[in-house]
């Protein structure tokens, strides 16, 4: 439904570059001469410009400012970039090993660098321009079916640009032991800034089972636009393990939204480490739709200079007896900021829900900045539900305890920053995911 | 080889110690006695070197150098060690970690090789025999959920492990029961040899009982108001402080 005016809180302007641009190339995207697909273009495109870019009076923007897109005049990446090398593409798997595995540089695919060997039978692992071109069937009864455009303009901007990024379908009671990793390689261009709308499908049937690890590296020096968008359909019974590291270059935007949806018994686990990027957001949203789901959607992040880091979640209780639980820690430094929303809704006769949330920011600066506003909606009596956020610093009485053992204080800040990050890492089960995060939070220390 | 001279310490502005004096050869064991409030401890962290605790007068040295001027984990790797009288807990930090970081950031700073895993476990496996501490004390995080005994034995072990030349026990035996007192008394009489120095702070004569020093020094209102041998312990058990202008209840 079109409205004749935007609602309070966007800024329509922001919307012409981007719309030029899609008006010039459309014709040219994978899929265009179906109708179904040009049809969800167009109505992507319709709301975004209506919309626009968000603004820091809308409420779920309040605290993350992207008038610094608007100064950018991003061009579309539209040719897949071949100058870059990649001979080490990052992995959570034991050297020398090889897995299925995906690589999008600049939000497109690239065959030579994937691989989608050793899956179960009837797994499909492949990109969206090609299912587009090939299997439209395979993605049309989900696709847009769970991050619709409606009052989300960056997913509107995503769903006009949609192109390419990954598709995994996992057939009923299918188990893919292996991890299947995601790699997003944002390298842009000296010439202009590059904006990119990967867009993510994963179904996973009734009973199936995966763990997903997505990584996202930078490699250029440009300023370049990651607008990412997945949806995540979880059967009855099954479980998605979805994992994520981002650590971009300092001269990225990092915008990203995933919708996941929770049928009876299945479970959807969601874990993002942010090291990287100027400006990122992770938007996650999972809705409890059958009884007895269980999500986790947690996460870490460290931050310095003037990176800004936001996470934004919404956990919707839609039906009884369904468990969540969020722990979100963070490190910030310098005058980088972070920002926490995270709401919990409870519908009514959502009963016997247990929610659980927690956030805790380290502030290593004086100048740091964290704003957290979590936010409990619940609309049914009996229901388990409970949320704490805490800011502080380093304990100067362990900092001391620890140099006072001779470890020097580089090393103790560390080893303090490290355990304090260490409760949310817990919340990943897989060894080798977690081993491979610890890694990761360890290199950002020693690259101060 | 550590030579206290004159040394005044100031706590948020307030003069905590007015000119102590005090020195200390190889091998001796030296205990500070003193009320509530007299500067024991503020004395313990000015020579392990916390921040807060700033020196207005004085000077340590040790070993020829100025101790005052190092940083504290210079301090440690020197073999200065401070018995913490409340050790602080770190969640997060498996008692082994921390251990291992200690020792091998101490022979990195004096040029000797780090252990390797194996080195340590069986370095570490002998010296927890000896304070009779679990495997599973070694695995929990430091500190966290130990009882007051543990802790302290906790503190001998690593005093075990980190060998220091000068080690200065903060009231250890507070918090302590008899037995829990022998097992780290033990501990520390077992590290007593010709090469280690030790300052035992304490109030109560109880914990001299087991680590007998040399001399004993009365600590109050800042400044060391007499010294004697061990038999001075028994006179201040029987008398108490008030011959130092403190009254304190029973």
């Amino acid at each position: 439904m079109a409205t004749p005016h935007p609602p309070r809180g966007f800024d329509p302007a922001a919307a012409r570059p981007f719309l030029e641009q899609f008006d010039r190339l459309k014709a040219e995207l994978p899929g265009a001469t179906l109708s179904w697909v040009r049809d969800l273009r167009d109505q992507g495109r319709a709301r975004f410009a209506e919309l626009g870019l968000p603004t820091v009076k809308n409420e779920s923007w309040r605290y993350t400012n992207l008038r610094a897109l608007d100064k950018l005049a991003f061009q579309p990446a539209v040719k897949a970039e071949t100058g870059a090398s990649f001979d080490v593409l990052p992995t959570v798997r034991a050297e020398g090993t090889t897995g299925p595995r995906l690589v999008f540089v600049d939000g497109r695919f690239r065959a030579e660098l994937s691989s989608t060997a050793g899956l179960p039978e009837g797994v499909e692992l492949l990109n969206l321009a090609d299912a587009l071109a090939h299997q439209p069937d395979l993605i049309g009864e989900h696709l847009s079916r769970l991050a619709a455009p409606d009052d989300l303009p960056l997913v509107a901007l995503n769903t006009a640009f949609l192109a390419d990024g990954p598709v995994l379908r996992i057939p009923k009671g299918v188990e893919v032991a292996e991890p299947i990793e995601l790699v997003f390689v944002s390298v842009g261009s000296d010439e202009h800034p590059t904006a990119f709308h990967p867009r993510s499908l994963i179904v996973a049937e009734a009973n199936a089972r995966a763990v997903i690890v997505e990584h996202h590296i930078g490699l250029g020096t440009g300023p370049t636009l990651a607008n990412h968008v997945g949806e995540v359909f979880v059967g009855e019974g099954a479980s998605v393990h979805h994992y994520k590291v981002q650590r971009e270059g300092l001269n990225a935007f990092h915008l990203s939204h995933t919708a996941a949806k929770v049928a009876a018994k299945g479970v959807y686990d969601n874990f993002i480490l942010t090291v990287g990027g100027k400006l990122s957001r992770n938007e996650v949203r999972s809705e409890l739709a059958g009884e007895q789901a269980d999500t986790h959607v947690s996460g870490a992040y460290m931050v310095r200079r003037d990176q800004h880091v936001d996470t934004t979640t919404f956990i919707d209780h839609a039906v009884p007896s369904c468990t969540s639980r969020e722990v979100y820690k963070g490190v910030i430094d310098d005058t980088a900021r972070a920002v926490f929303q995270g709401k919990i809704l409870v519908r009514p006769g959502a009963q016997k829900t247990d929610g659980y949330q927690q956030n805790r920011a380290l502030l290593l600066s004086d100048t740091a900045e964290i704003d957290a506003k979590p936010e409990l909606e619940i609309y049914a009596d009996d229901v388990k539900c409970s949320h704490g956020a805490t800011a502080g610093e380093l304990d100067d009485e362990a900092l001391f305890y620890l140099r006072a053992r001779g470890i020097d204080k580089e090393t103790a800040r560390g080893l303090l920053i490290g355990a304090f990050l260490a409760e949310a890492l817990e919340e990943i089960p897989e060894d080798s995911v977690r081993e491979a995060f610890q890694g990761i939070i360890a290199g950002w220390q020693n690259a101060r | 080889m550590i030579e206290i001279k004159n040394l005044h310490a100031t706590v948020d502005g307030k003069e905590i110690l007015k000119g102590i004096n005090l020195s200390i050869n190889p091998g001796e064991v030296h205990a500070i006695m003193g009320p509530n409030g007299s500067g024991k401890s503020t004395l313990s962290y000015v020579l392990a070197g916390r921040d807060g605790y700033e020196v207005t007068k004085g000077s340590v040295n040790y070993f020829g150098k100025d101790l005052l001027a190092m940083e504290p984990e210079e301090r440690a790797a020197a073999g200065v060690f401070l018995a913490f009288q409340y050790p602080v807990e770190i969640p997060g930090v498996a008692n082994t970690t921390f251990l291992k970081s200690a020792l091998n950031s101490m022979r990195k700073q004096r040029g000797e090789p780090e252990l390797d895993a194996m080195q340590f476990l069986k370095l570490i496996r002998e010296k927890t025999k000896a304070l009779n501490m679990t495997d599973e004390m070694l695995k929990r995080a430091v500190n966290v959920g130990f009882s007051g005994g543990e802790k302290k034995r906790n503190e001998t072990l690593q005093m075990a492990v980190l060998q220091p030349k000068f080690a200065i026990l903060d009231e250890t035996d507070s918090g302590l029961d008899i037995d829990a007192l022998k097992i780290v008394a033990e501990g520390v009489n077992a590290l007593r040899g010709p090469e280690r120095s030790m300052l035992v702070i304490t109030h109560y004569q109880r914990l001299l009982d087991y680590i007998v020093p040399d001399h004993v020094h009365v600590l109050a209102h800042g400044k060391i108001q007499r010294s004697g041998g061990k038999e001075l312990a028994l006179e201040l058990e029987k008398n108490g402080y008030a011959e130092f202008g403190v009254n304190e209840a029973a």
